[in-house]
């Protein structure tokens, strides 16, 4: 809303601007324009050293196959961080996105494996279709919960999500005894279940379905986050909620639908999750949640909400898994892929911080 | 308003992100066992009413500390720690770290069952960090089982029981230079970290080097062993270990490290994983890229669950390491009752005398001669045996 008429503000003060504040200005317009250098930056240098120098095996960074799998491997992290962007965007946070998708994901594989599979529990043998609508029905359900306890007792929903990633990890425990469900398990459902795992070629790129699916949540939630009232109001309420209510945004109606909409996305990502792996497992990706923060504020998303946009959250994934495959590809120990990550994170939340300081 | 308190919430979200991983790390199920035990009643009738102070002799309180609650090995352990704990009248407390590399939550763990008066803990240990608050347990007067994994030094504890997780690795080491009979060996290995030093990790990666045949300098440092040159068990022949990537232990770590190394030497045939969790997701990495497992490449790995010796005979995986986790933990609390009823401590019985050994089985549909670490069974026996 009000944002068209600021940047046209900033516009007219850029002409005046110096070269420094001439890039504070774009980075603040265009939140992804960081990200986005940086991971051109690190596809150049990787490439560079594969090409150039004999570093490790990185003469395979460039190949169709590698960019493939690195591709492939966003898909998780990349579906999840759509759903903890939106949370952000309100100025929120969700802690308890991997216990809601590995909930979700037990769920439909617990329905949906055979009912002939040893150590099954009561719910087994449903039809696959039903059992996946049920499973992301479960998670939208989850994420329902933890907007209602945002927005109905005034929680923050740091702590919300926090208390919701102990709730899901345990009734992941108490309801499924940790059981992991293999493949083979599901029978004739197999095909359903794993279908996000599926994979096929366009020329010498191999991609899955799950990473189509995940490119199509993106598009939608970008269209509605721009192209949307709701949109709107989200970036409203994260911006200044006072001023959002005062101009006439039911507020908390907003946050619950976000955290709804979040848990959806999570269902879709358990779902995706089972294809990857092959397999349902309870102990899935342990650090999900912090890696999708991170993809969301390497992505150039504010954690003050109210600014940010899902192309940088894509980005930020990208970047992520873009960074540990070269390193890894480079032969360098994990933990200095760690520490670059972490450097990453605190560049990125500096950046922001400078970027706020615009002069309008 | 965002932006006037800008700073302030910067602050909190970042001093509560540390207080999320802390309170994250104390998590884990705490699981009070059932206190039906006949000990009160009968015990109580004999201390007669003169000493009033005296209480009725409780049941022996055992806490069982595993790495974290959803590995199928872990849980299997908390399966036998409670039926033993039924069989023998003892009250057991189960918990575990949040996962893998959660020291803290150990700690905590431990010092709960010092301030409950336990007789005595049963824990595999995270890593060194555990070790001190390991002492103040047994200066307490606690007893301490290390189960499956020594600590480091091993005299942290009272005893270790446990399998000899060098030896399960050189099984399936000795077993991998039987099935390539002279050839090439283009090694992928998949641990859990590379980036901390755990005893578990080391000792089946290392082990499976040394079964192999090639040199391991520093048994402790899998990075120690040059990344080529030969190994020597078998037929022998030239080997190169294309990658060392860290898991997590899980099926979505095996898979993504996989996938780097295939793209790293897409020629790799020998894959060492350190358990079937992680080996699933390769093989699931294998498969897209393309390799028919047992024929391209064969797939190695340690623990033996039920899903895991099925996978083998289903030629998912090639030869696992059976251990015994369930057997591990009933014994454990066999022997602290034991001891809280004035029996004697148990002995060690493994071969260089270091732990009590509960035994190891390579799993495996095609025995080969190569292997001397320990006895081969068929796939189906292991199914079995097995536990999870």
């Amino acid at each position: 809303m009000s944002e068209t008429a600021r940047t046209t503000a900033a516009e007219e003060f850029a002409n005046s601007a110096t070269p420094m504040q001439k890039v504070q200005h774009a980075l603040h317009r265009y939140p992804w324009l960081s990200p986005l250098i940086v991971l051109v930056v690190l596809i150049v240098i990787f490439a560079i050293l594969g090409f150039g120098f004999d570093v490790g095996s990185l003469e395979n960074f460039a190949k169709p196959a590698t960019i493939s799998l690195m591709l492939q491997q966003t898909v998780i992290i990349g579906t999840l961080a759509v759903a903890q962007t939106i949370v952000i965007l309100t100025a929120g946070i969700d802690l308890s996105i991997g216990a809601i998708m590995v909930f979700g994901q037990m769920v439909m594989a617990n329905l949906a494996v055979s009912a002939t599979a040893s150590n099954v529990t009561f719910m087994a043998g449903q039809n696959p279709y039903l059992a996946v609508i049920i499973g992301v029905a479960v998670a939208t359900l989850a994420g329902g919960v933890n907007g209602f306890l945002i927005v109905r007792f005034n929680l923050p929903p740091f702590i919300v999500t926090l208390g919701t990633l102990s709730i899901f990890t345990a009734l992941t425990l108490i309801i499924f005894k940790a059981r992991t469900i293999q493949g083979k398990e599901f029978e004739g459902a197999q095909d359903v279940m794993g279908i996000m795992g599926k994979d096929f070629q366009i020329g010498p790129f191999g991609f899955t379905i799950g990473l189509v699916v995940m490119l199509i949540v993106y598009v939608v939630m970008a269209y509605v986050l721009r192209g949307t009232a709701w949109g709107t109001h989200v970036y409203a309420v994260g911006d200044d909620p006072t001023a959002a209510e005062l101009s006439g945004i039911n507020v908390k109606r907003v946050l619950f639908s976000v955290y709804l909409t979040a848990g959806f996305i999570i269902g879709i990502a358990g779902w995706i999750t089972i294809g990857r792996l092959g397999s349902a497992s309870p102990n899935v990706a342990p650090e999900i949640n912090l890696e999708t923060i991170t993809a969301v504020v390497i992505g150039g998303t504010s954690l003050f909400g109210g600014r940010g946009r899902l192309v940088g959250t894509l980005i930020g994934t990208f970047i992520i898994i873009i960074l540990d495959f070269g390193l890894s590809l480079a032969g360098l120990d994990q933990a200095y892929r760690v520490l670059a990550i972490g450097v990453l994170v605190i560049s990125a939340v500096a950046v922001d911080q400078w970027i706020r300081k615009v002069k309008i | 308003m965002a932006r006037a308190f800008g700073g302030r919430r910067l602050a909190f979200v970042a001093s509560a992100g540390v207080l999320a991983l802390g309170l994250a790390a104390c998590g884990g199920s705490s699981d009070s066992g059932s206190s039906d035990s006949a000990s009160s009643d009968s015990s109580s009738s004999e201390s007669s009413s003169e000493s009033s102070s005296e209480a009725p002799a409780e049941p022996v309180k055992v806490t069982l500390i595993t790495k974290d609650s959803t590995n199928p090995f872990f849980v299997a352990m908390q399966e036998g720690a409670k039926e033993a704990a039924a069989a023998n009248g003892v009250e057991i407390t189960i918990g575990s770290g949040k996962e893998e590399g959660d020291d803290q939550g150990q700690i905590d763990l431990i010092e709960q069952a010092i301030a409950r008066g336990d007789a005595g803990i049963l824990i595999t240990p995270m890593s060194v960090n555990v070790n001190a608050a390991i002492e103040k347990a047994r200066a307490a007067g606690l007893y301490v089982i290390a189960l499956d994994t020594p600590t480091d030094p091993p005299d942290v504890v009272d005893i270790t029981f446990a399998t000899d997780n060098c030896l399960a690795g050189e099984a399936i080491g000795q077993w991998s230079a039987g099935w390539l009979n002279g050839e090439k060996a283009t090694i992928a290995e998949l641990v859990i970290f590379d980036d901390r030093v755990v005893s578990v990790d080391y000792c089946r990666a290392n082990g499976f080097l040394t079964g192999l045949g090639v040199e391991v300098p520093d048994l402790a440092d899998m990075t120690s062993p040059a990344k080529s040159g030969s190994y020597t068990t078998g037929a022998g022949g030239d080997y190169e270990i294309v990658c060392l990537e860290a898991t997590g232990a899980n099926e979505e770590g095996g898979r993504a490290g996989m996938e780097k190394c295939l793209a790293a030497n897409g020629d790799i045939n020998v894959v060492y994983t350190i358990n079937e969790p992680t080996a699933f997701g390769a093989a699931e990495a294998l498969k897209a890229a393309g390799k028919t497992i047992g024929e391209d490449v064969i797939i190695v790995s340690v623990d033996g669950g039920l899903a895991g010796v099925e996978a083998v005979k289903a030629g998912d995986i090639q030869a696992t390491s059976q251990q015994y986790p369930l057997r591990m933990a009933s014994l454990g609390v066999e022997a602290i009752a034991s001891i809280a009823n004035g029996g004697a401590a148990p002995q060690n019985t493994s071969a260089n005398g270091e732990f009590f050994d509960t035994g190891v089985t390579l799993c495996t549909d095609m025995p080969m001669d190569t292997v001397t670490s320990a006895p081969q069974e068929s796939a189906q026996y292991c199914i079995d045996n097995a536990w999870g």
